[in-house]
């Protein structure tokens, strides 16, 4: 089975301001997205992430380097037509209403009236607009943009959708719903392959990451192997614990009233703790170890590199 | 279907510029005063509003052709429009024709609604309306679709501002030129004879599309060149037209 996306040693730069100048944005980008995988592509502003994405989409022309979509080269029709794009902070036709901007794309594909029809209600009801059909889109809030910009993006019901920066903007509502159909994307078997900087979100949902940095690719795996089961560190709070007799076990991080909460850098001081407080007469409040995140990997790369 | 859906909302689009009511109201103008001109014109004053009337279509409808043509591609660009639309199975060619077709369709409607008070006003006076004034127009709409193309061809690569001067540079260029053809009749044989042909053949003759005399003064039109000036037309947009896909297929849209 072929890759969804095979992107090898891509290459772009750009010639800009008055007095020309070279940039080189990417400088030879290697990855494979697996067909059916949510692909979470990360990277600080300026890394190449949407350059990367508009070569895939042939908006611009890679100097080097090959792009294949199933198979095919990315600027075949035939790739084309199993592919979907939501941009970043997404501008569309603003007098026209929702069930119009839909017909408008249902068009580019050539659909037949019933079939577009009956697509366009159904994608309507995905999103969330059924009740928005005949509002102009320049009375949409930024998140109804962001859904019915969702819903353009499947109106041809492709099998890899490309979204770029889809949760930027968004209230922490709006973050779950898109995050929502993302994942039900994943189980309607689409592959989806997103930027994002809200790495919380792509912990929750990719598959697989690649984190780019300075238009190379620094960092890429599943999501299970980069990020490690190992405990970072413990917190504690603990009451009803005189804080002279804490002292030594843990770094003390805040006081409040009878509360301290604690910073257990060696898990075997954790059971020591929890005698004290046993032998005390204390109360645990709360326990949490907090294991290496998305964003302690996300960190140590950007800043190594 | 593409072009069409492209062309569709390319036209649903330009119907909301107010812009195009604004040049519409001032054609209208244009050819309602000719009636007090001709009032005040000692002679025949059918020809008057006959020569005002169809100057201002002409005029108004140029200026329609170049003040959208040249924002509505920059438009796309701009607002980012263009990212989702190529990113679908469109072409490069597909998007740039459906955009010219459009605006044609825009500018057909108005040249439509503009001759519709011209031929009215001098059906009032004369009573009859001389077929010759609907073969002015149509050459009128002719030129418009050429000017539209340029428009077009301009705003593929360049701002508004510049893709307007640059069109009406054209215009201006393309009614002047046949004063080439004069000053090649009397230069001397040499190199700026040489290079005089070479502009008269490469830059716009837009005068083949200018019937106004004709009409308005009744002379006979040689029934040829018809024919030459809807071919010079036809070949010349899809020549522009030609060289606005080969420049924006290359374009990075960054």
């Amino acid at each position: 089975m072929a890759d969804a996306i095979r992107i090898e040693d891509l290459k772009k730069s750009f010639r800009l301001g008055f007095i020309p100048k070279t940039k080189e944005i990417l400088k030879g980008i290697s990855l494979a997205v697996k067909e059916g995988e949510i692909f979470g592509y990360l990277g600080p502003n300026g890394a190449g992430k949407t350059t990367t994405i508009k070569c895939l989409l042939g908006l611009i022309f890679p100097d080097a380097g090959t792009i294949e979509i199933f198979g095919q080269p990315h600027l075949s029709t035939r790739a084309r037509q199993n592919l979907g794009f939501l941009p970043e902070n997404p501008y569309f036709y603003d007098y026209l209403t929702a069930c119009e901007f839909l017909e408008f794309y249902a068009d580019l594909f050539g659909l037949g009236r019933s079939e577009r029809d009956a697509r366009i209600s159904r994608l309507l009801k995905l999103v969330g607009l059924e009740r928005a059909t005949s509002l102009q889109l320049r009375k949409f809030s930024r998140g109804m943009l962001q859904r019915i910009g969702l819903a353009q993006a499947l109106v041809n019901d492709p099998k890899l959708v490309i979204l770029d920066e889809p949760l930027g903007g968004l209230d922490p509502l709006g973050r779950k719903e898109i995050r929502d159909i993302i994942i039900r994307f994943k189980q309607e078997g689409k592959t989806v392959f997103f930027t994002s900087h809200i790495l919380q979100d792509i912990e929750m949902i990719c598959d697989h990451v690649a984190i780019i940095v300075g238009g190379r690719v620094v960092k890429q795996g599943a999501l299970q192997e980069l990020v490690s089961e190992k405990v970072l560190f413990t917190e504690i709070t603990v009451s009803g614990v005189p804080l002279e007799a804490l002292r030594g076990l843990g770094e003390s991080v805040s006081v409040q009233g009878e509360r301290v909460l604690l910073k257990i850098l060696e898990e075997g001081r954790v059971d020591d703790i929890l005698a004290l407080v046993r032998e005390k007469r204390g109360k645990v409040v709360s326990l949490s170890p907090r294991t290496e995140t998305l964003e302690d990997i996300f960190v140590g790369t950007v800043a190594g590199a | 279907m593409k072009i069409g859906a492209i062309a569709g909302i390319t036209f649903k689009e330009a119907k909301r510029d107010r812009i195009l009511y604004l040049l519409f109201f001032f054609a209208a103008v244009g050819i309602i005063a000719s009636r007090i001109l001709a009032i005040l014109t000692v002679g025949d004053r059918v020809k008057i509003i006959k020569d005002v009337g169809l100057a201002s279509i002409s005029i108004f409808g140029v200026l329609m052709a170049v003040l959208i043509g040249t924002s509505l591609v920059y438009k796309e660009i701009d607002k980012k429009t263009i990212f989702t639309l190529l990113s679908k199975p469109l072409h490069r060619a597909q998007f740039i024709l459906g955009k010219f077709l459009g605006l044609v369709l825009t500018l057909f409607v108005m040249t439509v609604g503009m001759s519709l008070i011209f031929l009215v006003l001098v059906y009032l006076h004369t009573f009859r309306v001389e077929w010759t004034m609907l073969v002015a127009i149509a050459y009128i709409f002719l030129e418009l679709v050429l000017i539209t193309a340029v428009a077009i061809l301009f705003s593929s690569f360049s701002t508004p501002i510049l893709s307007s001067i640059f069109s009406l540079a054209f215009y201006l260029i393309g009614h002047l030129s046949w004063g080439l053809e004069l000053l090649i009749k009397k230069m001397k044989a040499g190199t700026g004879r040489v290079v005089a042909q070479f502009l008269y053949v490469f830059l716009p003759d837009l005068e083949n599309f200018n019937f106004k005399t004709e009409v308005v003064h009744n002379l006979p039109i040689p029934a040829g060149i018809f024919l030459y000036s809807l071919l010079y037309g036809l070949f010349y947009t899809a020549f522009i037209l030609a060289l606005a896909i080969l420049i924006f297929r290359r374009r990075d849209f960054i």
